[in-house]
């Protein structure tokens, strides 16, 4: 399976993690190691097997639709890196080119 | 002030509600004993020392007052960092989260307040409870009362080193993999993981949330169990939240009657890889058991050799897509917000800069697995196992009440030796992840010393769903024999530390 540097790099970028060359390197071997040893799961024939997702059988759980108090606006950007006008305030969403 | 520090949770609540002692000095007692042992120790992360003050004063006034309280008001409690609280910061051991403070207090959270339980203050942890020795802690690791130079094991090496090191009484932890039970085996603490739904996970910071489960540490299985019953109970804003009675743990404590239960020894569970003295006490066990009226049997679970690899991609899966909150915006770091960052760039260079080497290994690792191409080889395969892993314990339990194991092959390692190997890192868990794939109850109770390196052995009970009370029956049975042959509880033996004398 050997993952490679650039395949690392790749994913790191799906899941929004900056990694340095040096993470890179180390990385890569590492999680061919970890990833050889999960493929034990595809070791045994679980072709008539359902899935579990959950432990127990999971219902949906409505509460009733009466107005609750909510967190107040103070408290929610009490702990935002920025905040402005009552606002989370964000770096630009577009990138340079867009 | 040694005579607070050693009794009970339970004596030191009776004795609190008889106005024998009053929380004030029983809670100045383990805080004098946290500054005198701590910096060895490093279980904390914050010490609350005027909030628990202040709590233990208003449970003094109110029980002056006449007010009658639960049997653990007025007892200090150190809580595991993933679980919020107000007033004290909350970071789940990352320094993504340093300095954060919650907005609201987790369930669990309120329910010790409501029940007068004080609140010393957040204990370390493994970086979002990702690992088995709190070395991936973002702010160092904690040390082994019984050896310093040891591990107390993890993800929750915090909370089992503070009672140990009889910081507190009573803790809290979560466990996803073990990490409240491997560190129990690892520090010769009680540890119970409870079936499935059983404690709200609201306002834990979520690993993975279809394994997550907090509950009760303490020194003794009925301080375990009056510990349990207080965190316990359905919960409206946790929809994973079971909607039944607890099971009945405090009278199952005081039983302590094994006579007639059937106990069943996964064969699975032992041989090459355990260690010698882990065995020999695990055969003593068992043996002990046996003594006390209980039905041996030899059980299999087949397929408990496929949970490791299982887990190790259902848990990655789901705590990428849980740790994708951290996106330094609404709440966490960040970083590079200059003006020339996009929105995309600042998460990726905050998600980079506050996450350590394990929390990405393990995010990249479910994003791998859950991407076009690889889930159903990954990911689908491993949902599959899960089942099989549930109907070999269905199978087990139509022979025997509660299996058993030990908690871990080994005893405590040492810090630093296996940090450069994830995957012997990740091996401490194999006795103790079955229990969190298929959701049912499990934990850890001390039973002796290794002969290999005289560090505590933990013996492992496994109870079906929502039989929770099984587990405090073998745990208290267990307890009470060997405190006969030991001439008292086992942590009597652990050494003294050295900041104590002072």
């Amino acid at each position: 399976m050997a993952l490679s540097v650039s395949d690392v790099e790749r994913l790191g970028r799906l899941a929004r993690i900056e990694l340095s060359p040096d993470e890179l390197e180390q990385l890569a071997p590492q999680l061919d190691v970890i990833l050889e040893a999960v493929a034990r799961v595809g070791e045994i024939d679980t072709s008539d097997v359902p899935a579990t997702s959950h432990p127990q059988p999971l219902t949906n759980v409505f509460r009733d639709d009466v107005v609750a108090e909510s967190l107040p606006v103070a408290d929610a950007l009490a702990m935002a890196p920025a905040a402005e006008e009552d606002r989370f305030r964000v770096p630009r969403i577009l990138g340079e080119s867009q | 002030m040694t005579e607070i520090l050693h009794r009970t949770a339970a004596e030191l609540g009776a004795d609190i509600a008889a106005g024998r002692l009053t929380s004030e000095e029983v809670t100045r007692a383990h805080l004098d004993r946290i500054d005198a042992v701590d910096a060895d120790i490093r279980a904390f992360l914050h010490v609350d020392r005027e909030g628990a003050l202040e709590q233990a004063r208003s449970v003094d006034a109110r029980i002056a007052a006449g007010e009658r309280l639960g049997p653990l008001a007025g007892v200090p409690l150190a809580l595991k960092d993933v679980m919020t609280q107000v007033g004290v910061p909350t970071t789940a051991g990352s320094k993504m989260l340093e300095g954060y403070h919650a907005p609201y207090n987790a369930t669990v959270t309120q329910r010790l307040l409501d029940a007068g339980v004080v609140i010393l203050g957040k204990t370390n942890m493994d970086e979002f409870a990702m690992g088995s020795s709190t070395e991936n802690s973002g702010f160092g690791p904690t040390h082994n009362p019984w050896n310093l130079e040891r591990t107390p094991g993890g993800s929750g090496g915090g909370s089992a080193a503070a009672v140990a090191a009889f910081e507190a009484p009573l803790a809290i932890g979560t466990d996803t993999g073990g990490s409240i039970r491997q560190p129990g085996a690892f520090t010769g603490t009680v540890g119970v993981k409870p079936t499935y739904g059983g404690v709200s996970r609201y306002g834990q910071i979520a690993l993975a949330s279809s394994l997550d489960q907090p509950g009760p540490v303490a020194r003794t299985v009925l301080d375990t169990a009056l510990l349990h019953e207080i965190i316990a109970g359905h919960d409206p804003l946790d929809s994973t939240s079971l909607d039944e009675p607890t099971p009945p743990v405090v009278d199952a404590a005081r039983s302590g009657d094994v006579s007639g239960m059937r106990i069943g020894v996964v064969t699975e569970l032992g041989g090459e890889g355990y260690a010698p003295g882990v065995e020999a006490a695990f055969g003593r066990t068992v043996d002990q058991l046996a003594d006390l009226g209980a039905e041996i049997v030899e059980v299999s679970c087949p397929n408990f050799e496929y949970a490791l690899a299982a887990y190790y991609l259902i848990l990655p899966a789901e705590c990428s897509s849980n740790l994708a909150r951290f996106e330094a915006m609404r709440f966490g770091r960040r970083v590079g917000d200059d003006g020339t960052h996009s929105a995309e760039d600042v998460m990726k260079l905050s998600r980079g800069a506050g996450f350590g080497a394990e929390v990405k290994r393990r995010i990249i690792i479910g994003t791998y697995a859950l991407s076009a191409g690889y889930y159903d080889a990954y990911y689908g395969s491993a949902q599959k196992i899960r089942t099989l892993i549930q109907r070999d314990f269905d199978a087990a339990f139509e022979k025997a009440d509660v299996l058993v194991s030990p908690t871990t092959p080994t005893t405590a390692f040492g810090l630093g030796e296996r940090t450069d190997d994830p995957l012997a890192m990740y091996k401490n868990d194999l006795c103790t992840i079955p229990s969190n794939l298929a959701g049912n109850a499990s934990a850890s109770f001390p039973v002796g010393l290794s002969e290999d390196d005289q560090m505590p052995v933990g013996f492992h009970v496994m109870a079906p769903a929502r039989a929770d009370d099984r587990l405090y029956r073998v745990g208290s049975a267990l307890e009470r024999a060997n405190e006969e042959v030991w001439g008292g509880p086992l942590l009597s033996r652990a050494p003294e530390l050295k900041g104590a004398a002072k």
